[in-house]
């Protein structure tokens, strides 16, 4: 049993997150280095402040209510909550005791015994695809796709519902083949409730420089409207819904 | 049973003066959505067109015209009309619309200010008049004050008293006049009075006694007003239009009358429904004529005014009347209370544009129709026009009959009245703690003199010792000086109509408030849990501090911090409690500032959360701006925790949040703010402002007032028109914490 998790923050009004009302927790620690990331403080496995999993939950019961009435729960996102697959695990299940809804924010890239344990205690899964093409992909966030796409496999064998999201960069995430390649794949994928697209913004980028890192997306443009509907449109070829933040 | 009653289910309102009687047994809940509703009509858009139009020019000369001879009352003015062609509900508190009346019985003094500050001045007889021959309300107060009242109110750490213009928060039973008609009140207040013959007449008595026949003489020019317009009010309303005009013929009478802060409605909506669905049952009008009414019933209320001098508009800013009228809430029996009229009066903000006034209050239960709830939430979502307030917990102190009178006071229709306390400043007594009773701005011996505290860091045992002490000295003069303000109000300004409208028996509550909540809090749990440094000046008053370290801040859901909050609160109610009221009057505790934090701010040195002098208080029971980091929710638990039962008199919080922060699209948005107020309401928090906007729509509207003249928003327990704010206070609005993760 985990003694302690690494978490960045706390929020208690979530409402992009998954349904209702989420209490949403900032994981510590993230293998990827998504270019376009707007939690890079978030990437030190090293820091963070401790909380003991009943800590941890003492913080979440205090929304019951909130979340109670708005269909909420809790989404632990980060970084990359599946890093501490074992502190989550004893706060889902002590979730699950207090019948508090949990969702997972991930990338998918961490898949061991400890995060399939996780997921029976988990209600919704937020999966980033953040390409389909490999190699975009690699270029992206510096790893590579495959375990994400065995995480989703897994996902359906256990059908655990699925909002895939994907972030639209212009000159980055915006190859349209993939995108459509990505359509034609999630078709196989009845868990997939629902796909959530997620313009690309710069409001994290004076984090990149406070921690002295160098960031490339400064000169790319938000996407246009136009963009995000062309893509929704392709995404929304296999009949599954698409929502748009832009 | 009267004609006018026909079709009615009988009860023991025919009988008895009993409203609430004749709402339960008649009114029809309503379970729907908002797709009945209808658009303006051409008479309304016409009418409201001329009314913008006259607001505009009221608004870049600051007043459109005032009275500058005849005293304002009942019967003073013969009728005025804005456009009668189209206009359907008819009266105006002077001879012109939004010409502004005097009311020289609350102080001629600051009605003579008030005119020469907008450029008219104050006919020489009149003042002469109520200088020399007739005594007002200001002048018996301050021929009773003592010297420790006066440095008290001078020094600041007791102000905004009613104590030179009229007291307000009085709602009298308006509906009374539609249903039973102005006869049967006479007669009922005659057989009251008759009741009062007795062996032994003592002062209260005599008071009484002398209370009803000038209720009665009210209620007679009451008649005599209606008339003016061609209505015979004397007897009860027959149709859906009369409830509407005898109801508002009752508020204006009012309002000729009296000018106190806050002149609410009440809880009218739901009992003129009764009447609208009778109408509409016998085919006597449509759905279009209803809103109509009630349309142009609104618009009335929207032109609300009076003359009020420049401090005052910085105490209560943007010319606020508080028209509050109460919406929706639960019935005893477990039946909601929500009517379609309860939709129609919202939907006045998009037939008429969103608006300040009437301060439309809902009573939000979690057992409330959640088709309704979805419309509320949409309307705040669109307009930033309405309030919440706890019904569920109000109902168990109040009943189903209660109103809110201007932002936050509870109070049961045409039973209790409450006498306004305005409130006391908790982060100047704090300051008056550590420096021995002087003011930290003037050095002055304001408080008792006792040991100020020397030592280079506070010690929290020490602080709280001496607080105790400030908040024993302050309670008693507060409460004291409260005796005198009301005292004198009964006898100079005595609100004649609107007591006619209450029965004769009436719960009193003696209202007091409290300002700096959070500032105290927070400086105390700096001072427990960090380490707070005392700066001095050469005279050795503390006038600055040094915040060593975190310390946890109030409106982060941290019990460490929202416990000392509830102490005080608790704390400073059971010592007012202690010191015996005018009349009897039960003690009640608010936690509001309305726009008031600012000037308290300004009024108070630095204070040991590290905020400077001068700096804004938070509104009401808000956590001071920026210190608020754990998000919405946690912002607003941490104030949902503040105990109703030690402040009976409302606990005020504003919620301001960008929509994109609500959800990603309207239904999420919508269906977030349902959740989040059930959540809200069912922690017990009392009272939520809210609204919906960007801080780049505000600051436009800084810049381009011109583009914004119905940007409407809610600031501590009533909304206000944004371009309506002086700078400073369009600055506080705007650095208020956002919540826009």
């Amino acid at each position: 049993m985990a003694n302690y998790g690494r978490i960045h923050s706390l929020e208690s009004f979530g409402t992009v997150d998954g349904p209702g009302i989420r209490f949403v927790v900032f994981m510590q620690g993230c293998p990827l280095r998504c270019q376009y990331c707007h939690n890079p403080d978030t990437w030190d496995v090293n820091k963070g402040k401790e909380y003991t999993p009943q800590e941890l939950m003492n913080e979440i019961i205090k929304y019951k209510p909130y979340i109670d009435y708005s269909k909420g729960g809790v989404t632990f996102t980060g970084g990359e909550p599946l890093l501490q697959a074992d502190f989550l695990l004893e706060v889902s299940k002590l979730c699950k005791e207090k019948g508090i809804s949990v969702a997972i924010d991930t990338s998918g890239f961490i898949f061991n015994e400890k995060v399939k344990e996780l997921l029976e205690y988990t209600d919704l899964v937020l999966l980033d695809i953040k390409n389909y093409d490999p190699l975009v992909y690699k270029i992206v966030t510096g790893v590579s796709l495959s375990p994400t796409l065995k995480f989703l496999d897994y996902l359906k064998e256990k059908n655990i519902a699925t909002w895939v999201r994907y972030v639209v960069v212009p000159n980055l995430t915006d190859n349209l083949d993939a995108v459509k390649k990505l359509s034609d794949h999630l078709d196989g994928y009845p868990n997939v409730e629902k796909i959530e697209l997620l313009a690309f913004h710069k409001m994290g980028e004076y984090k990149w420089k406070e921690l002295g890192l160098e960031y490339k997306l400064t000169d790319t443009k938000e996407p246009s409207k136009e963009l995000m509907k062309q893509i929704a449109e392709i995404l929304s070829a296999n009949g599954k819904t698409v929502t748009s933040n832009k | 049973m009267r004609e006018e009653w026909y079709d009615f289910n009988t009860g023991s309102w025919m009988t008895d003066i009993n409203v609430r009687s004749f709402i339960q047994h008649n009114y029809t809940p309503y379970m729907g959505d908002e797709s009945f509703l209808t658009g303006p009509t051409e008479r309304t858009l016409k009418l409201w067109e001329k009314a913008k139009a006259l607001m505009k020019e009221e608004h870049e000369k600051g007043i459109l015209e005032a009275e500058t001879s005849k005293p304002s009352s009942i019967t003073a003015f013969g009728p005025g009309y804005l456009d009668k062609e189209n206009e359907i509900i008819v009266g105006f508190q002077t001879d012109k619309p939004l010409k502004r009346g005097i009311m020289p019985n609350g102080g001629i003094r600051v009605v003579k200010k008030a005119l020469e500050a907008y450029g008219y001045s104050l006919d020489k007889k009149t003042e002469e008049i109520y200088t020399h021959n007739r005594k007002t309300h200001n002048d018996g107060v301050f021929d009773a004050y003592t010297d420790a009242m006066r440095k008290a109110r001078h020094s600041g750490i007791i102000t905004g008293l009613p104590d030179a213009y009229g007291r307000g928060r009085i709602i009298g039973d308006y509906r009374r006049v539609a249903l039973y008609g102005v006869d049967f009140l006479i007669e009922d207040k005659i057989r009251e009075k008759k009741l009062l013959e007795i062996p032994t007449l003592g002062s209260p008595d005599i008071r009484l006694r002398e209370e009803l026949s000038e209720q009665i003489k009210a209620l007679k020019e009451l008649k005599e007003m209606a008339a003016s317009y061609g209505y015979d009010i004397s007897r009860p309303a027959k149709n859906s239009f009369e409830a509407t005009q005898w109801t508002y013929f009752a508020y204006l009478g009012a309002i000729k009358e009296q000018d106190g802060a806050a002149m609410s409605l009440g809880r009218v909506s739901t009992f003129l429904d009764i009447y609208y669905e009778r109408d509409l049952r016998h085919g006597l009008i449509t759905e279009e004529e209803v809103q109509e009414l009630i349309d142009q019933f609104v618009m009335k209320l929207r032109m609300v005014r009076f003359l009020r001098t420049p401090e005052y508009n910085d105490l209560f800013s943007g010319d606020p009347t508080w028209v509050t009228e109460s919406i929706g809430g639960m019935g005893l029996d477990g039946r909601t209370l929500v009517t379609k009229t309860s939709y129609r009066i919202l939907h006045t903000l998009y037939n008429l544009g969103p608006a300040p006034e009437p301060n439309l209050t809902v009573l939000w239960s979690v057992n409330l129709p959640e088709p309704f709830k979805k419309y509320c939430a949409k309307v705040s979502i669109d307009t930033s026009s309405i309030q919440y307030e706890n019904d569920d917990i109000m109902r168990n102190y109040w009943g189903d009959d209660y109103g809110i009178a201007c932002c936050v006071s509870a109070m049961r229709i045409g039973k209790q009245m409450q006498f306004f306390g305005a409130r006391a400043n908790l982060a100047k007594a704090l300051l008056y703690a550590i420096n021995g009773g002087k003011d930290e701005k003037t050095g002055e011996q304001v408080g008792p003199m006792f040991a100020p505290i020397t030592s280079e860091y506070l010690d929290y045992d020490e602080v709280m010792t001496k607080f105790d002490q400030v908040l024993d000295w302050l309670s008693e003069l507060y409460i004291n000086t409260l005796n005198v303000i009301h005292y004198m109000h009964d006898k100079y300004n005595y609100e004649r109509l609107q007591m006619a409208l209450h029965d004769v028996n009436i719960l009193r509550t003696q209202a007091c408030g409290i300002a700096g909540l959070s500032v105290v809090a927070d400086s105390l749990s700096a001072i427990k849990h960090a380490k707070v440094k005392v700066i001095r000046n050469e005279q050795g008053l503390a006038v600055d501090y040094v915040v060593e370290g975190d310390y946890p801040a109030f409106g982060n859901n941290d019990d460490r911090v929202d416990q000392i909050a509830i102490d005080i609160v608790e704390k400073f109610m059971n010592k007012l409690k202690k010191v015996k009221t005018y009349r009897d009057a039960m003690h009640t505790l608010s936690i509001l500032t309305i726009t008031s934090n600012v000037v308290y701010g300004k009024k108070t040195g630095s204070t040991p959360d590290g905020r400077k002098a001068g700096e804004p208080f938070a509104p009401g029971a808000n956590p001071m701006h920026g210190r608020d980091k754990k998000g919405a929710i946690a912002s607003m638990a941490s104030v949902a925790k503040l105990p109703y039962k030690y402040a009976q008199d409302g606990i005020s919080y504003t919620f301001s949040i960008v929509p994109k922060a609500l959800g990603k699209n309207e239904t999420e948005r919508v269906d977030n703010l349902v959740g989040m107020l059930d959540g809200y309401f069912h922690s017990r928090g009392h009272h939520i402002n809210v609204n919906v906007f960007d801080r780049e729509t505000l600051l436009d509207a800084m810049e381009h007032p011109e583009k914004y003249p119905q940007l409407t928003i809610r600031v501590s327990g009533y909304a206000v028109n944004f371009i309506k704010l002086n700078r400073e206070q369009q600055l506080d609005v705007i650095n208020r914490t956002f919540h826009e993760r």
